[in-house]
């Protein structure tokens, strides 16, 4: 295939904002929005869900992690227009109802934080481990807990509560429905 | 961080067209280095199309025992797909070891052999760089040049190359299947990553447009048991201060076949060649793997803060072969 055969050039978007449509926790939301403007910034300013955090905004902290279609991944690095036609899960739609999710009981459980401002993007990827099968160890969690970092080091306090949302598993999934 | 304009591809010729009728736009796979380098003002695109929607994700075992691998495939998919920790563990155990699990969902194979260095002048947006900024210098050579690169460089740019993926893709002779404007065309991984020398501004032979398709991996029996060891500063989510990617095979005590490349101390991808011409039809003791090291890194220049790295490779080179060693001998 020679390209210039084919001279499909795409419409290109903005700059000036562009009416997108993104699915965050079930939940439907037509936004006008800046093409710049990242995933994180979308949800804490645009949709008001501040559970995210914004730690770092470079990709290094974790503070931020989210789940796109069901992966753990990071807010501040993903343009938010790229996410139109995927389902994003944020800290606020872990919960069932006012039923906590089981990774939430075990950190307040373990005293798994202190400033507890990382503890959003801990709970994401700590239930993504397990539904990764990640866990089997204390080395195993540590290694793929690495993306996320807490500047009050609960890490021991961290491990405690996978180690238990782990034990506890029963035939049932760590996600939500 | 300028405007940009936006738009989805959803077939590559589309996505080869718009790219390439605009000179500032560019592609945007998993964005891990891009959006990070846009918000620094360090890339300036004024467009990007996303690429993420094209069908580029499958990760294929040929039939001949070789692997093709999806631009867009992800450097956890890969990382996790069979035909690849069986076959090439050494592909495997690269990706797990770099970056973090959200930024291996997030990041494209294409996209990694594509990412820019980690070098701290680089991604300032301020220092002289000859990279960022050609004539501008570079502030690396009497830096804080720690992690930086003693084989490959110029007087021009000393930035090590960031990848480990690309370490292990280079020791296994893997080929690069591009598609673009002027057509598709197949680069040996050796010509796809330039010594910066005179013109580091320069880190691939890619043509604007040009799109990485696929990576080709050629069948090599040897590497079901390669390995890749890398050493860093901490035990996870950090680059390489040393990489080896190593496959070896011995017949009655001699080395008949062997592949050997080093992360973390070069400006490319390093493709340990003066070790391996040492190598085969030496016999598989120390000593071999010691002069092999040795001339190896005989060519480097240390920096005021990286020197320590001359000793480090040499010792992380023998401990690579000598587990691949052990881990079967005779093939």
């Amino acid at each position: 295939m020679t390209i210039k055969e084919s001279p499909h050039a795409l419409r290109m978007l903005g700059p000036e904002p562009v009416e997108i449509t993104l699915h965050v926790n079930g939940q439907v939301s037509p936004l006008l929005l800046d093409p710049r403007t990242s995933l994180l910034d979308a949800l804490r300013e645009h949709l008001n869900l501040t559970g995210t955090k914004k730690g770092c905004d470079q990709g290094t902290c974790g503070a931020c992690t989210v789940w796109i279609d069901r992966r753990h991944v990071l807010a501040c690095l993903t343009l938010a227009i790229t996410c139109e036609g995927h389902e994003v899960t944020t800290i606020e739609g872990l919960a069932q109802g006012t039923e906590l999710h089981p990774m939430q009981h075990a950190f307040l459980a373990h005293d798994a934080f202190q400033c507890g401002y990382c503890t959003p993007g801990q709970i994401m990827s700590a239930v993504a481990l397990l539904e990764e099968g990640h866990a089997s160890s204390d080395a195993e969690i540590a290694q793929w807990m690495s993306g996320n970092l807490c500047r009050c080091a609960a890490y021991p306090n961290i491990r405690a509560a996978i180690r238990e949302v782990r034990d506890a598993k029963g035939e049932t999934s760590y996600a939500p429905d | 961080m300028r405007p940009i304009s936006y738009a989805r591809a959803t077939d590559i010729a589309s996505a080869i067209g718009t790219v390439s009728a605009d000179p500032t736009r560019a592609f945007l796979a998993g964005g891990t280095t891009e959006v990070d380098l846009l918000r620094q003002g360090v890339v300036a695109p004024s467009g990007l199309v996303d690429i993420n929607a094209l069908p580029l994700k499958q990760i294929e075992s040929l039939a001949d025992g070789g692997l093709r691998i999806g631009a867009l495939a992800r450097m956890s998919e890969v990382a996790e797909a069979p035909g690849v920790v069986e076959g090439f563990p050494v592909i495997a155990q690269a990706l797990v070891l770099g970056a973090s699990p959200q930024l291996r969902h997030m990041a494209s194979m294409g996209g990694n052999l594509l990412q820019r260095v980690r070098c701290s002048y680089f991604r300032d947006a301020f220092s002289p760089c000859n990279k960022r900024e050609p004539g501008s210098g570079c502030a690396a050579l009497d830096g804080i040049n720690r992690g930086h690169a003693i084989l490959g460089t110029s007087e021009q740019c000393i930035a090590t190359h960031p990848s480990d993926v690309a370490v292990a893709l280079v020791a296994l002779d893997a080929i690069v299947h591009v598609n673009g404007p002027s057509g598709e065309r197949a680069i040996p991984i050796d010509d796809f990553f330039l010594l910066p020398g005179d013109t580091p501004h320069r880190e691939h032979p890619l043509a604007h447009g040009e799109l990485i398709m696929a990576i080709e991996v050629p069948a090599l029996p040897m590497a079901r048991r390669s390995l890749y060891l890398k050493v860093r500063d901490r035990e996870s989510y950090e680059f390489a201060l040393v990489a080896v990617a190593a496959a070896l095979r011995v017949d009655d005590g001699v080395i008949s076949d062997v592949r050997l490349a080093l992360g973390g101390i070069a400006t490319r991808p390093w493709r340990a060649r003066r070790a391996e011409q040492i190598l085969v039809g030496a016999p598989a003791e120390q000593a071999s793997l010691i002069r092999a090291a040795r001339e190896e890194l005989a060519p480097a220049i240390p920096r005021r803060l990286n020197a320590f790295k001359i000793e480090l490779a040499q010792r992380a080179i023998i401990r690579a072969l000598e587990t691949t060693a052990s881990k079967g001998g005779a093939a």
